[in-house]
């Protein structure tokens, strides 16, 4: 209990500081809602049916670029006076940190990506994709569960590196394709037709357990000294 | 103990006991911070262990981190959060019990209190420094590990803090330092760290500071 406890200590700490700084929302925000507007220049004038194949496209393309901006900044703020070794140095196992700073980074991204479905849809003029918003829902929650988990480890990993801007991406990406992939089919499936999701959700919650557990157990040896 | 990084040997024989407040003074890249990071459990050694009040920082890092506060030149502060949000942040990762009215006790004796509720940005260094070791200080650590705390600190701040630590007695301090004059100010036992070794280490009431100095220079050339 003492452990969760920290854990929560260590996201709410971020939500505050990002309610103050706005750094990681503000940015996340921005690049998704232009990611919309530009595919709305390019593809607003298709057909419907052409528009029902590219939407959950254009959807995840604008959720994980900009869920890696943010997740890329989640970690600045404790290189700042080096404040994670001062979060190392309390009586608590280091993996309490990584689920703290999980935990802020998916809600973060929850956030970004409920704001970029509602522009998404009144752009698009997408309504349809409201009415299977549980089932969305869902999706939504496990594969940016299962990006954030990793991207949490690896942006972790990269913020003490020169080349972070650069290395995150390229280490992220190849990870993530198995949470990619399915949360792609499955919001297509949702759209195009008699949606058959189940297979898809137990790939992402495989994922999300495996990765997160894995993640969480690395991170010792990744902050460690 | 002992700790490599791949071909180098940041420390080599270190043997000691430290029982009181000892000031451990050396040239950059002596092996200073590598020591305190390695009692303070966050780098673990490549052999050999330490005990710190009979507990193991290898087997039980948990339990080290409970009884040791950990003061750095980096104050470990957040700057967008104010100085109480901060202390309340490390309270309850410390799980202390009431950590609003430690909190008050420490601004208090510290004469904090008026900006305690000022984000640290707005700190000078000094207050900064000073708000450092009132985190330090949250858990009563029994052990204090004190990491070139004078770093950017100017004469006023410097002294200030000097009277804070010399107010320490019940407590064991381990002070890293690159300056003569800081070690040979306060503590009881001083020793030289150089090129990953203690080479050299006496009390402190026993010490002529002239004669210091030149087995300072001495020890460290020799290296």
């Amino acid at each position: 209990m003492k452990y969760l406890k920290k854990a929560f200590n260590v996201f709410w700490k971020d939500l505050i500081i990002e309610l103050r700084s706005k750094e990681m929302i503000n940015t996340m925000i921005i690049f998704s809602i232009l990611v919309v507007l530009i595919s709305s220049f390019a593809f607003g004038q298709m057909s419907t049916e052409a528009l029902d194949q590219i939407a959950p496209g254009v959807l995840w393309i604008a959720f994980i670029f900009a869920g890696m901006l943010g997740i890329g900044r989640s970690f600045i703020s404790e290189k700042d006076q080096n404040c994670l070794r001062g979060n190392m140095l309390a009586p608590v196992d280091w993996s309490a940190i990584y689920i703290g700073k999980t935990i802020g980074n998916l809600f973060f991204m929850l956030i970004m990506e409920l704001i970029t479905l509602i522009i998404f849809v009144v752009i698009f003029d997408f309504g349809k994709i409201l009415t299977k918003l549980p089932k969305l829902t869902i999706i939504l929650l496990l594969g940016t569960l299962g990006f954030v988990s990793v991207g949490t480890l690896l942006s972790a990993i990269s913020v003490n590196t020169k080349t972070r801007e650069m290395l995150l991406p390229v280490l992220l990406f190849p990870v993530t394709i198995p949470v990619i992939l399915p949360v792609v089919e499955s919001t297509s499936q949702l759209i195009t037709q008699e949606p058959n999701i189940l297979p898809w959700i137990r790939i992402l919650t495989a994922y999300d357990i495996i990765f997160f557990v894995l993640s969480a157990l690395i991170f010792n040896y990744v902050v460690e000294e | 103990m002992r700790k490599d990084f791949g071909i180098t040997k940041a420390l080599k024989e270190i043997n000691i006991n430290i029982d009181n407040f000892l000031s451990l003074v050396g040239p950059n890249g002596a092996g200073k911070t590598t020591l305190i990071k390695i009692l303070s459990t966050t780098m673990k050694p490549t052999s050999g262990t330490a005990e710190i009040n009979g507990v193991d920082i290898k087997k039980e890092p948990i339990k080290v981190r409970e009884q040791i506060g950990v003061v750095s030149h980096q104050t470990y502060l957040y700057r967008d959060l104010t100085a109480k949000e901060n202390l309340k942040f490390y309270a309850r990762m410390y799980d202390i019990p009431k950590p609003e009215k430690r909190i008050k006790k420490l601004v208090t004796d510290h004469n904090l209190e008026k900006r305690l509720n000022d984000r640290v940005s707005e700190y000078s260094r000094g207050m900064k420094q000073k708000l450092s070791i009132i985190r330090a200080l949250l858990h009563e650590p029994k052990v204090l590990l004190l990491d070139e705390p004078y770093t950017g600190l100017d004469q006023h701040a410097n002294e200030r803090l000097k009277n804070t630590l010399a107010n320490f007695k019940d407590k064991t301090i381990i002070q890293t330092t690159h300056d003569l004059n800081r070690a040979l100010e306060i503590g009881k036992q001083i020793a030289i760290l150089s090129n990953g070794k203690i080479v050299y280490k006496t009390q402190k009431n026993d010490l002529d500071p002239i004669r210091f100095r030149e087995i300072y220079e001495k020890k460290v050339k020799k290296r």
